[in-house]
């Protein structure tokens, strides 16, 4: 129930996201999810893709690294409090949120966050115990 | 008018000058001969002995030392005196074998500070001054240097040593000190600091500088002579010649003295050793005629640069040298410091790093700066932004202790870094010297 998400180190200069934007356009990799983050000199794009494995071998034949993270993918209520629902479950079970990014599904009225945790198995149990829905990879073509 | 520390010595005519080397370089070379094992095996090896020299005019015949000899002698190989009559040791700030200890007996320390002191003086120095040693002090030469200078001279000497900006400008103010020895972009920097300070150069009493351990230009100079007020003045030496003095500048402010009743110049071309005339741009080689304890010959500088015996307008008779223009090898010298790329290397295969890295050398408001750009691996990447700059303060701090300077390090994307023919260009250096 863990979806893998891609995180591509760019230099922070004029050019070099666009650079790797091209890369996706150019196959026609449709993006689910996508975050940014930066120091001075670099940064690191992490984004969410049907097919990973796809991606990653065009990401890397144009001369990108990369690596693959496991994350997780919640269906958060798309209702005032709902995100604060789900970190009350986390913070209740000591759980640390690395990072998270948000993003919509094209379908019904569902928002997702993607959330990044160094036990991932733990935070997992943690929310399914409490009925809240985690995508899996597969899903993600669906939504 | 001109002063001068040893007006005899300093404005001697040229035939004197050259009787003093004729005497001085022969009895040095049966010196070393008969106490150097290292360098008498040099001489052998050309079918040398100590009658092959009989004056300047034989100098040529020596073989060179460079500093890959002064390696194989650590520490004591190039000895020339019981260790009992050395007083003292400096050292070079390398720090990857490349370290050169230097010996002095009091003779030697004598002579440095002489030199020393004719540069004070040639910048206007007298027993009135007050003079503020902002270099370091320690193994390196240029405290001790110019400390015994103006001793010499009979300044009221200021040992302060370098950084601890604040203090410098309090002291400068306080004890109304009149000059200022340091490298050229610590005096930069001290001009920066009391210009934010809201201190105009009327405000401060200093009138000249003494400035060297670093290239600097004659923009520089211009730009700290302005800032600070004063007259500034470029010096020259290395540790294993003495350290600071072996050139100095007088008012004409147009290139360097030798003190040419100590060290002999020679200009060679850097690939076949043959010495250039006058006027020819090649390696700066020198003779240490006079000291005893580490009398290098035919020390190659590595440093390129022009050497002119036109008549200079203060009255010196010795030969003059331009500010070197450049290095035959790949050392650069940053804020004072000797740097040399194959130490960033080991810092960075230490770590882990690829040898895929380029060093750019700038300059801002006068003061070098270091950066160094290692390329993104695979391996090395992680998703953890926490991880990556960890990463970098550990490379930052690797290269401090190795260095002694802080650089930037940047992470850039993988071949970004140019290559030619394959190779990486290791080393930009944007500094217009």
């Amino acid at each position: 129930m863990t979806v893998k998400q891609i995180s591509v180190f760019l230099e922070n200069k004029p050019g070099y996201l666009f650079s790797m934007t091209k890369v996706l356009a150019e196959h026609k990799i449709d993006m689910r999810a996508f975050s940014l983050a930066e120091t001075s000199d670099f940064g690191i794009a992490r984004i969410i893709v049907d097919d990973v494995l796809t991606t990653a071998a065009v990401l890397r034949e144009a001369g990108f690294v990369s690596s693959l993270t496991p994350v997780l993918a919640v269906s958060v209520p798309d209702v005032p409090g709902g995100l604060n629902q789900v970190l009350e479950l986390l913070a209740a079970d000591d759980i640390n949120v690395e990072y998270m990014y948000a993003f919509l599904g094209a379908k019904h009225g569902s928002a997702y966050m993607v959330f990044r945790v160094a036990d991932v198995a733990r935070a997992r149990a943690s929310l399914t115990a409490s009925g809240i829905r985690l995508l899996c990879q597969d899903e993600l073509s669906e939504l | 008018m001109e002063r001068y520390y040893q007006p005899d010595i300093e404005t001697a005519p040229r035939e004197q000058i050259t009787a003093w080397q004729n005497e001085r370089l022969t009895r040095q070379v049966r010196h070393v001969w008969e106490h150097v094992p290292y360098y008498r095996r040099l001489m052998e090896e050309k079918g040398l002995t100590p009658d092959d020299v009989q004056s300047v005019e034989d100098l040529h015949k020596l073989p060179f030392i460079s500093k890959h000899d002064l390696r194989e002698c650590y520490p004591y190989g190039m000895l020339a005196v019981p260790l009992k009559d050395c007083v003292r040791i400096h050292s070079t700030s390398g720090t990857t074998g490349k370290r050169v200890i230097a010996y002095y007996t009091q003779h030697d320390i004598d002579l440095w500070d002489d030199c020393c002191a004719r540069a004070i003086t040639a910048a206007g120095g007298t027993d009135e001054d007050v003079v503020q040693v902002a270099y370091g002090y320690g193994l390196f030469t240029g405290g001790a240097g110019l400390n015994g200078g103006s001793h010499k001279v009979g300044c009221l000497t200021v040992p302060i040593s370098s950084g601890n900006t604040e203090r410098q400008i309090m002291f400068m103010q306080d004890l109304k000190a009149t000059i200022l020895c340091c490298t050229p972009s610590y005096a930069a920097y001290l001009g920066e600091s009391m210009k934010e300070m809201g201190l105009t150069p009327d405000q401060i009493p200093l009138k000249a500088g003494i400035f060297g351990a670093e290239a600097w230009s004659e923009e520089m100079r211009q730009s700290i002579q302005e800032t600070l007020g004063i007259k500034a003045y470029d010096i020259y030496g290395l540790t294993e010649t003495s350290g600071p003095g072996v050139a100095f500048e007088c008012s004409a402010q147009n290139g360097m003295h030798i003190n040419e009743d100590h060290f002999i110049a020679e200009i060679i071309d850097p690939d076949t050793g043959e010495v250039l005339p006058d006027g020819q741009e090649g390696e700066l080689v020198f003779t240490a005629i006079d000291k005893e304890a580490f009398p290098l010959l035919r020390y190659r500088t590595r440093d390129i640069c022009v050497l002119s015996h036109e008549p200079c307008p203060c009255g010196r008779t010795h030969v003059k040298m331009c500010k070197p223009r450049g290095r035959t090898d790949d050392m650069l010298i940053i804020r004072g410091v000797n740097v040399f790329p194959s130490q960033i290397e080991t810092v960075l295969l230490n770590q882990g790093y690829p040898a895929n890295y380029q060093i750019i050398v700038g300059r801002v408001n006068n003061t070098d700066t270091l950066e160094v750009q290692v390329e993104m691996t695979a391996e090395m990447f992680t998703d953890s932004m926490a991880e990556i700059t960890d990463r970098q303060r550990r490379l930052v701090e690797g290269l401090r202790s190795m260095l002694g300077l802080t650089a930037k390090v940047s992470l850039v994307a993988p071949k970004s870094i140019a290559r030619s023919e394959g190779k990486a260009k290791r080393v930009i250096d944007n500094r217009k010297l």
